[in-house]
């Protein structure tokens, strides 16, 4: 089995349009939950979300490609652009057809299906926009980087609601991992400001009026948020090699399902994630020293997740660090597992944990050491974040620090 | 529906012009580096953007292009005279009378 290291990232999302800038302020504990700049007619029942409002795609694309490509896969393709960057790939020769792209999202390209709905139901017009299909396709961003960077390789799109990414990462991870690819672009996707959608997570009554604070005793739910996140994969002994920067590895994936209800949650299914996780990384679980949680801000959520914590590590989880980074960029759903992933690599990196935002007071249900507001430095070795998504499918993903 | 800046029975010299700005705009790219000699492989314009092209053309003279017919348009040329024809089928088989 090969060793698979990260070589590269990128990211999208509310706190900015590249990894530096978006670490910087995880690390200052600044969350990119604002008001909303379209607050919706009659106003939506929440003021807030994490929209990349610094994301301006003329600046990425030609008018042209933007006719076809729809938000979700521009910024799939600009965190891609900067991960490949940084790992300095090239997929010219054999990497060409061993390399794999395999991205996440949950709903696609929701703006243009939306489009076609207004024109059919509202204006009674059956002419629906030709480039309706290619553009709401959920692997729009997978083709798109694999056109653009000439990959010939596996090439798949994910959608298992809030996991969709984390499986993809650990798809790929495996795919690399097994020696079927040499290198894998793989994290996601989500671009999800566009008023139906807006309308049934209101329905859903899930989301904060105000802002999310996870593990917080007053948490109200979650906080929407849009975004990419991208992470080159790759063989150890290639990257080093050709001598590359390492910048972190996988060494786990595991996923469960709860087989229990659509959408509340249980303790067994996360828990059987994080077990199965860390039993293919072959780690033990005092090992852990940060845990990246799903962390909603949902009063279930969060304490589904502490127990599930709790079981799995026992006594270790009280030396535990466990933030949600939700509390900064937002629930950004099919893109979640890939931007959080990425929050936790950095962690590694940097020896420093971003806090859990939005925080004021504990709560008993989730007496875990949850780095409230303030980031905190700390010698790591191994992390993991975790996924649970609506329809109780959970993936974990274990990463270690670069040697 | 139909969404007439002119008259869809406008003279057969402005017709070229029209459906020279309606690749333009859906395109986007300007109207001058387009002319009735173009081919679509020289200004790029792949089976996709076609079909683009297409529906705009449609709105735009309230006709209807079949698609075997998208298959066979290789050029500005060839587009301005399908168009041109559908345009008098239309006009041939409008009742009596109509606009």
């Amino acid at each position: 089995m090969k060793r698979v290291a990260v070589t590269g990232l990128g990211l999208v999302c509310a706190l900015g349009n590249s990894v530096s800038e978006c670490w910087s302020r995880l690390a200052a504990g600044e969350s990119g939950i604002s008001p909303l700049r379209d607050p919706g007619s009659p106003a939506y029942k929440f003021t807030r979300g994490a929209e990349a409002r610094d994301f301006d795609p003329s600046r990425h694309f030609s008018e042209r490609d933007l006719i076809i490509l729809e938000r979700f896969a521009q910024m799939a393709v600009v965190a891609a652009r900067e991960a490949v960057a940084q790992s300095g790939l090239d997929f010219k020769g054999e990497l060409m057809d061993r390399t794999a792209v395999v991205t996440g999202s949950s709903v696609g390209g929701q703006f243009s299906e939306e489009e076609g709905y207004k024109r059919l139901y509202r204006e009674n017009n059956s002419r629906v926009a030709p480039l309706t299909i290619p553009r709401t396709m959920s692997n729009a961003g997978a083709s798109r980087i694999a056109m653009e960077f000439g990959i010939q390789g596996p090439g798949y799109t994910i959608s298992t609601a809030c996991s969709s990414s984390n499986h993809a990462l650990g798809q790929a991870f495996w795919m690399v991992r097994g020696g079927q690819v040499t290198a894998a672009i793989a994290g996601g996707s989500e671009a999800v400001f566009a008023e139906g959608l807006l309308r049934a997570w209101e329905a859903m009554r899930v989301v904060a009026p105000d802002v999310c604070r996870p593990f917080s005793a007053d948490r109200k739910g979650l906080s929407l948020g849009e975004g990419a996140g991208m992470l080159v994969l790759e063989d150890r002994e290639h990257a080093t090699a050709r001598g590359a920067r390492i910048l972190g590895e996988i060494i786990g994936f595991g996923m469960s399902s709860d087989a229990h209800h659509i959408t509340q949650p249980c303790v067994e299914g996360p828990a059987k994630s994080m077990l199965w996780a860390l039993r293919d990384a072959g780690v033990a679980p005092d090992r852990v020293g940060y845990i990246n949680a799903h962390g909603t801000g949902t009063q279930t959520n969060d304490a589904i997740e502490t127990q599930a914590i709790r079981a799995v590590f026992g006594g270790h989880a009280a030396r535990l660090l466990v933030s949600s980074t939700k509390s900064m960029h937002g629930h950004t759903l099919g893109a979640a597992g890939a931007i959080e992933a990425i929050a936790t690599l950095l962690s590694l990196q940097n020896g420093l944990v971003p806090p859990t935002a939005n925080f004021t007071t504990p709560d008993p249900a989730c007496d875990l050491d949850v780095v409230p507001n303030c980031a905190r430095k700390a010698e790591l070795e191994i992390a993991i974040s975790n996924t649970f998504a609506f329809g109780g499918l959970n993936a974990t993903v274990v990463l270690k620090s670069a040697d | 529906m139909i969404s007439n800046d002119m008259p869809a029975q406008s003279e057969p010299d402005d017709l070229g012009p029209q459906v020279i700005h309606i690749i333009a705009e859906t395109q986007r790219i300007p109207p001058e580096t387009i002319s009735l000699d173009s081919s679509f492989e020289e200004l790029k314009i792949d089976s996709l953007d076609g079909i683009n092209i297409v529906f705009a053309l449609e709105d735009k003279f309230g006709i209807s292009i079949p698609d075997e017919g998208v298959q066979n348009l290789h050029s500005v040329r060839e587009t301005v005279a399908g168009v041109r024809q559908l345009l008098m089928q239309k006009e041939a088989t409008a009742p009596p009378g109509a606009a």
